[in-house]
């Protein structure tokens, strides 16, 4: 159930000011770009460093993107940038700042791989979002279209 | 709808997420979902929105704040099949 237009009481951010409130910071950041945001969704895409350093680990002489940061990715477009996108319009501009997202729960299917120098892009829908807590359905694709992976994330706003 | 099928219902709603198996063969109307059930508290609103599909009601999310028991989910349901 989708809640963010009929309660509008707060601020719309613009992509631009949602990015600069995403608090992860290299070398644990995966957003460079919000292409698209409202009450119901999100997209967002990042570009994977071929120098990033789990790629010496994962795999030598074969690098690929590990799933739990392919997760992770998915999370700070579609929890974390959405829920301040979806926080703002509800709470003050001190209250979205103080606002911190922990992740809470995940679903997820893999079902491609990501290699060093690839652009993923994340789609977001919110399923809910209530008593500070945003579920989404998530699904992120590469630039040919390609799906690696998919499914619901959900996280909570805390104050920090 | 009797209290004894609606605590039925919500204990069965609860069953998944119940980290305290030991409560969950002893559960009374006293028993408190975070404290001996064991519910991770962001699980909440799982549980309210399971609730309003289970009883096909609505419920405030203020509503929700007042629920600590087991009892005070059947309470807050009761009030809204009335």
């Amino acid at each position: 159930m989708a809640d963010g237009s009929e309660e509008a009481v707060g601020r719309v951010l613009t992509p631009e000011e949602v990015l600069a409130l995403v608090p992860q910071q290299e070398p644990f950041r995966f957003i460079d770009e919000i292409h698209e945001l409202d009450h119901e969704h999100i997209v967002a895409s990042y570009v994977f460093s071929e120098d990033a350093d789990f790629y010496r680990g994962h795999f030598p002489g074969r690098p690929i993107t590990p799933g739990v940061i392919l997760v992770e990715t998915m999370a700070q477009a579609g929890v974390v940038a959405f829920g301040i996108y979806l926080y703002a319009l509800k709470f003050s501009p001190e209250e979205v700042e103080k606002m911190l997202t922990i992740f809470t729960d995940a679903n997820v299917d893999f079902s491609g791989e990501v290699r060093p120098g690839d652009r993923v892009t994340t789609t977001g829908r919110v399923k809910f979002f209530r008593r500070k807590k945003l579920r989404a359905q998530v699904e992120m694709c590469l630039d040919d279209g390609t799906v690696v992976c998919s499914g619901e994330l959900s996280g909570m706003g805390v104050s920090r | 709808m009797e209290q004894s099928e609606i605590m039925g219902n919500v204990v069965k709603i609860l069953t998944p997420w119940v980290k305290n198996e030991d409560a969950l063969q002893s559960v009374s109307m006293e028993t408190s979902i975070l404290d001996d059930l064991k519910v991770n508290s962001a699980r909440l609103v799982d549980v309210v929105i399971a609730f309003e599909d289970e009883f096909d009601i609505e419920i405030e999310d203020e509503d929700v704040d007042s629920v600590n028991s087991v009892g005070d989910a059947v309470t807050l349901i009761s009030s809204k099949l009335d």
